[in-house]
């Protein structure tokens, strides 16, 4: 149950731990635009040098890693081959109705896939360094100008918080739950499609009841401590940017060029 | 149908870093037909320990001897449907498992996932609902309409109506009102006398122990640190304060009583004991001025 890797903050005090979650967000951003621009292996290359610099500044263990991406293998393959079958153009190495392996649908392939794990490691070293109320403290105050614009800037970083808060409960709750009905007979690992569908009611219908009546507590716990809306609150943790900032801004824009000029360079 | 641990022990994610020993070679034997309670403090083992008996969690060494079908590490979910039927166990705030559209449909949870007719079922239900005194007018409602006192009923009936032979209790009685929890304890003594169940009861109520339970396990730390008759475990009463368990209200005021220097011959341990005791020293003319 607990396998959920989302979430899951590894605290440490390495360079990339004692970033603002602001630029680790921005910056992150940035190097994932930088690698879908990258379209030769020079610039996947040097992509993935950045994602190892990256890695190793951050002194979290590999396995954590290999967690983030092994769920999303499947789903890597999948595409890889369907982009094997369905790419088109270059030499056509074999042939069958509508289905083709060429030389661009291999290549395409394998860039996808390489895209796809420079990503996930990038973003789970934001995910892994970064506790969940520092993150959703960057999107709030990234996206305090949307103010201007009547946006609900203040609650819906409240609700991403509570959201987060809420998901180690949730699961707790969940095998709670889950222990309850298997008490009572309840095989979830059996049976056909249909029948264990069935069963799932008997989790999903306690756990929203559950989840609505917390809602409500915790709604009535916030406004008996007098919560008004976000206006005038001051923080706990004020964000500031540090030397470390700075230096990691400077790295990811050199690097971020290089990955552009390297572009279409074979 | 007798229960025995044999040098048990548990680790919580075992092999990753948030690893946790959360049994230490539990060796014990509850007989059959006895009402043990399980006392000790938040976070000693006790939910730990009660989870082994129907296998919702498997020893990592050692193994659960139930009746004659022994759970270790390796035993297989699907040979543990059988174990289940018997034991039934009643968790913390047990009403959170509510889920059908009617109370009797909720209540035929149970029976139905053990593979017994709907008749079958239905009549189960019917009589549990009765033991645990719900209105018939309550049947047919949603369980999410009922108070939660009765919620409890319902989610307490539906581990009766799969007739188990050991029932456990995680603190049945957390949050009911005085009369509900009076009356929660009395169906429960009832089903011990009359249908001969073997109780579990994991308590904080002192006074619950002294009353209804013939065996008591303390629990402290993941082992199991006493265990005996009521009168036994509340006979080292400084231990037991010092390990913040206390002891039940009649135990309390003897202990009042003896540093104010009146003798017992015994601690008493309910309310009728103290009463019987107290009377005696009246008798014998040992008042004090």
């Amino acid at each position: 149950m607990n396998k959920i890797l989302f979430g899951r903050y590894v605290p440490g005090n390495s360079f990339i731990h004692k970033m603002d979650p602001r630029a680790k967000l921005v910056l992150s951003l940035l190097y994932i635009i930088a690698v879908f621009m990258s379209n030769s292996w020079l610039a996947y290359g040097t992509s993935f040098l950045i994602a190892i610099i990256i890695i190793g500044s951050s002194s979290i263990a590999p396995k954590f890693f290999w967690d983030g991406v092994k769920p999303l293998i499947g789903v890597i393959l999948l595409t890889m081959i369907i982009q094997v079958f369905f790419g088109v153009g270059g030499q056509v190495y074999w042939h069958w109705g509508i289905l083709s392996i060429t030389s661009n649908g291999l290549l395409n392939a394998i860039y996808i896939a390489i895209r796809f794990i420079l990503i996930i490691l990038v973003s789970t070293v934001l995910t892994l360094s970064t506790s969940p109320l520092e993150i959703s403290g960057a999107i709030e105050s990234l996206f305090m100008p949307l103010k201007k614009l009547h946006f609900p800037v203040y609650e819906m970083a409240l609700m991403l918080s509570i959201a987060l808060r809420f998901v180690p409960t949730l699961i707790d709750e969940t095998e709670k739950i889950l222990n309850a009905q298997r008490s009572r007979g309840a095989n979830f690992s059996s049976g056909s499609i249909m029948t264990r569908l069935k069963k799932l009611v008997s989790i999903l219908i306690p756990l929203f009841e559950s989840a609505f009546s917390r809602a409500e507590e915790l709604a009535t716990a916030m406004e008996a401590r007098g919560y008004q809306g976000g206006e005038g609150r001051s923080k706990y943790r004020v964000l500031n940017y540090t030397k470390n900032d700075i230096l990691g801004t400077i790295f990811m824009i050199i690097a971020t060029m290089s990955v552009l000029l390297l572009r279409n360079w074979s | 149908m007798a229960i025995t641990f044999k040098s048990v022990d548990f680790i919580y994610q075992a092999h990753t870093p948030f690893e946790n020993l959360s049994l230490k070679d539990i060796n014990l034997t509850i007989p059959d037909g006895s009402y043990t309670a399980i006392i000790g403090h938040t976070g000693s083992g006790k939910s730990t320990l009660i989870q082994h008996v129907n296998g919702l969690l498997k020893p990592t060494t050692g193994e659960v001897v139930v009746d004659d079908q022994t759970i270790t590490g390796t035993t297989k979910n699907k040979e543990l449907v059988h174990l289940r039927q018997h034991v039934g166990i009643v968790f913390q705030f047990p009403e959170s498992q509510l889920f059908a559209e009617s109370v009797i449909e909720d209540v035929k949870f149970g029976p139905i996932n053990f593979g017994v007719t709907n008749e079958e079922a239905q009549k189960r239900a019917e009589s549990a609902l009765q033991k645990v005194k719900m209105p018939q007018e309550f049947w047919d409602k949603s369980p999410f309409e009922l108070s939660g006192g009765q919620m409890r009923r319902v989610a307490i009936a539906g581990i009766l109506a799969t007739n188990p032979k050991i029932l456990i209790l995680d603190e049945p009685t957390a949050g009911l009102d005085p009369q509900g929890r009076r009356e929660m304890m009395e169906l429960f003594a009832e089903l011990h006398q009359k249908e001969k169940l073997t109780i579990l009861l994991v308590t904080h109520q002192m006074d619950d122990v002294a009353n209804f339970a013939d065996n008591v396990i303390v629990m402290d730390r993941g082992s199991v640190a006493k265990i005996g008759t009521p009168t036994e475990v509340f006979s080292d009463t400084e231990w037991l304060i010092n390990h913040q368990l206390g002891l039940p209200s009649a135990a309390n005021f003897a202990q009042k009583l003896i540093s104010h220097g009146v003798q017992f011959k015994k601690i008493p341990l309910d309310m009728g004991e103290l009463v019987d005791q107290i009377i005696n020293l009246e008798g014998k003319g040992n008042r004090h001025e």
